[in-house]
């Protein structure tokens, strides 16, 4: 028989559904590859029993001939997204031991289709850094290595789901994106995310970070997994007033291998001073690959691309800093209390004890922006600097279909590299962060090797709404490119 | 007729600015889908998002916007088009989630007016700054525990609106007249029941005050004042304060104040003025708030006639006077009692039986005319009886007193006391007949030219006849008869 | 450039009720001054006529029925409070 936890979500859909294998064998098999794999801490919680349990209900239904978009598939879910009854922490201690009496939506809409939830991974504390190192519950290690062993970041935020991908634990996961949360460990696990248009997938239930730029979207081993499972998720919800009221299309109908005559436009302002010649021929690479395919390739440019980082560590912070303050300690959550405190000594001890430190940094650069005298020369100011970017890319999608730009500026890097300066670490975002500000639908595909044998992704940018697009030309580069390196221990 | 407080250095004005807010009429709270009812076990009236759960997002309730633009319509004020929701932030026990969703410089109701109806019947216009949404907290409660404070989310999220005046107010009297008519407009919209000493109507004062036509002082926020009485008196005391700061060489801090109505005085809470920087953003959780004409255009037409239109049609219609009509419209069940008792009778005579005999009689019982012994349909009756001459004025106030006590209809009453007005002109003239017939000498002094004295045969024929002789009737008869 | 002292990092710290020790505060002030150098290039962007752009959502706000739909669900509220009495939250008295 062959090995389960390497087939992709298509692959184990069809299998399924021919009867190959039973959704518990699929899901037991992942159980397995959990135990086999727990050094890499990609899971905060693992829920093998629940996870057993609706793999059996979902076969149960399968029997019946009912079965959905995701019946029977195995997959890790984001310790962001609220599920009922399972430990919900966002990675950080405040939360530690909170128990939801709520599913998030998109979660409830994976269940729905049928997807089993076989635990909740690992990610930076609040989703809230680029190397999954900030979480309260210790580091991801990624299951890619370095040639002499060493071990290296997942990337992140959603590096725990990129991680369990990558590795066969998952056949798939959610993740969500703020700045680049989805997208950079794809291409540093060298799988696929898909970091949707905002307001796609429902906001509701999922620990928020910065409510203006969060979106969740699927990690998966290939495109049209990203497809299969975006459609599983998303959807307009009555209970988010910034969801879309769209239909969802069928995004696995889009991956059509047909991009001829599609333009692709290529922003010059990407190419940054002190960029890895390995990532200018990733890009090169691809470029030729789409006009191969047929696409037209031009030039575009994006002029506010080097402020985007700024506004964005403006933003989100400033939105972080009053999203967190409900982690008090009063009404669920971690309290340090002690005899005699007051109601502040409470706050301000809960709050010291249950933030790591990014967190608290994030926090205090949002207050600080946000407060009286600075308003204007920090929020106020990355707002409108923000409206230029998002008018950046509309000019842009007036004349192509869709963007292509490396994913991140480098391969993965080594734990503890990078965390002597926070801003050091902010530049791993540099290239998703502006399609974050735009709103706009962003893939991650594996395309290559880096010099050090590490996967590297290309991005791709699409209109608002239209992931189809994205999809399409993604689904062709990954063909071009045949991606098919695995993880240390994972070939063959 | 202006307001003001002699000093040791002479005189000075106040000014005032009023913060009104008001719970919003709805049967759910203004994010969430929980019951913003009164009363219920604590926390029963909470959703997950009333209570701040990790990802919980808000979804802004349609009636609450309506009744929002349907006060803004009611006070004559602009209606923003689009308004936006943002958020102020500050930890407190009562506040879930950290931030109070509120509007800071886009909301959605702009400048207004509102006319004062001063008790010497004048008038005074009073500007309205804005009106705004905003979400209420919860309740804190200090007296289960000697160490711990309880609190109860059921409050949390329910919507007010939060209607602030322009700085035009220059007396404790007009600050009554403010509110007053404030709650009288709400409540003819329906938008808020204006109850104040439940909370759902609490008032703010921006009290500073100044030498006559000189600048605006510092001025002071006296904070939840629960009854106009109290507003009027804190203003008052407060005003009193800073005239004696200012006098005796000091300097009057802006600052939050709380008033003690049981010590008389207003006190600072500095302590929860602690570096207070509220850091007002847009929410990001909710777009800006866009409608158009049509949605005002149909909220419009669901406008009731208003006091000030009301008083208007009032003086108009019914011959009123600025001061009866205003007494009449302050409250919209007066208005209506009143207009069942005028309809097809003397306007005016029905004011009065209504201003003077009932309000006062209900005043008495410590009744509200929802609550009147006497319904509207049966004081109309009385007062028909009396144009119709069926009965006297005087004997109406005896059936009035009755009427008081027991409900019954006047028309019975009369019947059955046998207080009909005598009309009959052989009954009046036999009587009169006899009062002559026992006073000659007093007939001599009027036909001797002392016209004085023909009230008092009249008093005589009345008294003979038991009250109940017509009056006009008796008058009439006895100067034929007497002077021939 | 704006530099960041150590005593607006005190009030940027209570203002976040996050206790901060005294050497905390010192390496948060260079912290936060490394970031606020970071995102000092954005003064130099020409923003003249433009809106500040607060939701990319091209939408405005849905309205919801005036319906209650939620709520009479006490245990779920409090079922993950550190201290609970009587349907309450508790939390050290609160002096007004």
């Amino acid at each position: 028989m062959t090995d389960l936890t390497k087939l992709t979500l298509a692959d184990a859909r069809d299998g399924l559904a021919k009867g190959d294998f039973t959704s518990v064998e699929l899901t037991e098999a992942h159980i397995k590859s959990m135990d086999a794999h727990r050094n890499l801490n990609a899971y905060i919680t693992e829920t093998p029993e629940k996870a057993v349990e609706m793999a059996k209900a979902s076969d149960a239904k399968r029997a019946k001939g009912d079965a959905g978009k995701m019946e029977g598939l195995p997959i890790a879910i984001k310790d962001l997204f609220c599920t009922e009854g399972v430990q919900t922490t966002a990675a950080s201690h405040i939360l530690e031991g909170f128990k939801p009496e709520y599913e998030s939506t998109v979660t409830t809409n994976l269940f729905n289709n049928g997807a089993v939830m076989l635990g909740k991974a690992n990610l930076d504390e609040f989703a809230m850094g680029s190397s999954n190192t900030s979480s309260y519950y210790g580091n991801v290690i990624n299951p890619w290595k370095t040639a002499d062993g060493k071990d290296l970041v997942p990337g992140g935020s959603s590096g725990g789901s990129a991680a369990a991908v990558a590795a066969g634990m998952a056949l798939a996961a959610t993740g969500t994106d703020t700045g680049g949360s989805i997208r950079q460990p794809a291409s540093y696990c060298g799988i696929v995310g898909l970091k949707p248009t905002y307001g796609r997938c429902s906001r509701w239930g999922i620990v928020a970070f910065a409510s203006s730029l969060d979106q969740a979207g699927p990690m998966t081993k290939t495109v049209r997994d990203a497809a299969i499972m975006l459609g599983a998720m998303a959807g307009h919800d009555a209970k988010d007033s910034t969801s879309a009221p769209v239909a969802v299309p069928d995004f696995e109908a889009a991956l059509t291998g047909d991009i001829r005559g599609m333009k692709i436009g290529i922003p010059k302002e990407y190419r940054v001073d002190g960029m890895p010649e390995e990532i200018n021929k990733l890009w090169e690479n691809g470029i030729a690959m789409l006009r191969d395919a047929g696409a037209e390739v031009v030039d575009v440019s994006l002029p506010h691309t080097k402020y985007a980082l700024g506004t964005y560590y403006i933003v989100a912070p400033a939105e972080a800093s009053s999203n967190l303050a409900r982690y008090d300690g009063l009404r669920y959550g971690q309290r340090v209390m002690e005899d005699g405190d007051s109601l502040d000594d409470m706050y301000m001890k809960s709050r010291a004890a249950g933030f790591g430190k990014e967190v608290q940094r994030r926090i205090m650069i949002g207050t600080y922006v946000l407060s009286a005298g600075y308003y204007d020369a920090y929020y106020n100011k990355a707002l409108k600097v923000r409206r230029r970017i998002y008018q950046d890319f509309e000019n842009a999608f007036g004349t192509v279909d869709a963007i292509l730009t490396p994913t991140a500026p480098s391969a993965a890097f080594a734990i503890g590299e990078n965390e002597d300066d926070p801003v050091k670490m902010y530049l791993n975002d540099v290239f998703t962060v502006p399609a974050s500000l735009a709103g706009l639908p962003g893939l991650s595909v594996p395309t290559g090797l880096s010099s050090g044998g590490l996967p590297l992704g290309l991005q791709l940018i699409g209109k608002p709404f239209d992931e189809e697009t994205v999809l399409r030309v993604g689904g062709v580069l990954e063909n071009a490119a045949a991606f098919n390196a695995k993880p240390f221990g994972q070939e063959g | 007729m202006t307001y003001i407080l002699e000093g040791s250095t002479g005189p000075w004005e106040i000014v005032v600015g009023l913060e009104v807010h008001c719970q919003v009429i709805s049967k759910s709270k203004l994010f969430s889908g929980a019951s913003a009812s009164f009363g219920s076990d604590p926390n029963t009236n909470v959703s997950l998002v009333d209570a701040a759960m990790p990802g919980m997002l808000p979804v802004i309730n349609a009636e609450c916007v309506r009744q929002a633009v349907k006060t803004g319509l009611g006070l004559k004020a602009k209606i923003n088009k689009e308004s936006v929701f943002s958020r102020k932030n500050y930890f407190y026990a009562d506040l879930p989630q950290g931030y109070q969703i509120s509007q800071f410089d886009k909301p959605i109701v702009g400048e207004g007016t509102i006319i004062l109806d001063m008790p010497d019947g004048s008038t005074k216009a009073v500007g309205i700054e804005r009106l705004h949404l905003e979400q209420d907290a919860g309740k804190s409660m200090h007296d289960q525990d000697p160490k711990y404070s309880h609190i109860d989310l059921n409050r949390s999220g329910v919507a007010l609106m939060e209607i602030v005046s322009k700085p035009d107010i220059r007396s404790p009297e007009e600050a009554g007249a403010y509110l007053t008519k404030l709650r009288a407009i709400v409540r003819y919209l329906g938008t808020c029941d204006g109850n104040m000493n439940e909370g759902s109507m609490r008032c703010d004062a921006n009290v500073s005050v100044r030498k006559p036509g000189a600048e605006f002082g510092t001025r002071c926020e006296i904070k939840n004042v629960n009854s106009i009485r109290f507003v009027m008196q804190a203003i008052e005391i407060e005003a009193m304060r800073q005239i004696e700061v200012i006098e005796g060489g000091g300097e009057i801090l802006q600052e939050t104040r709380l008033f003690d109505p049981k010590l008389g005085e207003t006190r600072s809470m500095r302590s929860k003025e602690m570096a207070h920087d509220y850091r007002y953003f847009p929410d990001p959780d909710l777009l800006p708030l866009v409608f158009d004409d049509a949605f005002i255009a149909e909220i419009e037409k669901t406008l009731p006639e208003l006091p000030d239109e009301k008083k208007a049609r009032f003086m108009r219609e019914y011959g009123l006077s600025a001061y009866d009509a205003g007494v009449l419209v302050a409250e919209q069940e007066k208005a209506e009692y009143y207009e069942k008792v005028a309809k097809g009778r003397d306007g005016k005579m029905a004011a009065n039986w209504v201003i003077t005999n009932l309000f006062g009689a209900l005043n008495k019982l410590g009744v509200d005319v929802s609550e009147s012994p006497v319904s509207a349909e049966n004081l109309g009756k009385l007062i028909g009886l009396i144009g119709d001459d069926t009965i006297s004025g005087r004997i109406a106030k005896d059936v009035f007193e009755i009427m008081i006590e027991t409900g019954d209809d006047p028309e019975k009453i009369v019947e059955e006391k046998g207080l009909k007005q005598i009309t009959d002109t052989g009954a009046i003239e036999a009587a009169i007949d006899e009062v002559i017939a026992a006073n000659p000498d007093k007939v001599e002094e009027i036909r001797g030219g002392k016209d004085r004295m023909l009230g008092w045969f009249v008093g005589q024929v009345m008294k003979s006849t038991g009250g109940k002789a017509n009056p006009g009737m008796v008058n009439k008869m006895l100067r034929d008869k007497i002077m021939g | 450039m704006s530099s960041l002292d150590k005593e607006t990092v005190r009030k940027i710290a209570f203002l976040s009720r996050i206790n901060v020790s005294e050497e905390g505060l010192s390496e948060l002030a260079g912290d936060l001054t490394r970031i606020l150098d970071f995102v000092e290039e954005l003064q130099e962007v020409d923003v003249e006529g433009c809106d500040p752009l607060t939701s990319v959502a091209d939408l405005t706000l849905p309205l919801r029925k005036d319906e209650v739909t939620d709520g009479n669900i006490q245990q779920k509220v409090l079922a993950n409070a550190p201290m609970t009495d009587a349907g309450c939250f508790v939390v050290p008295k609160v002096v007004e």
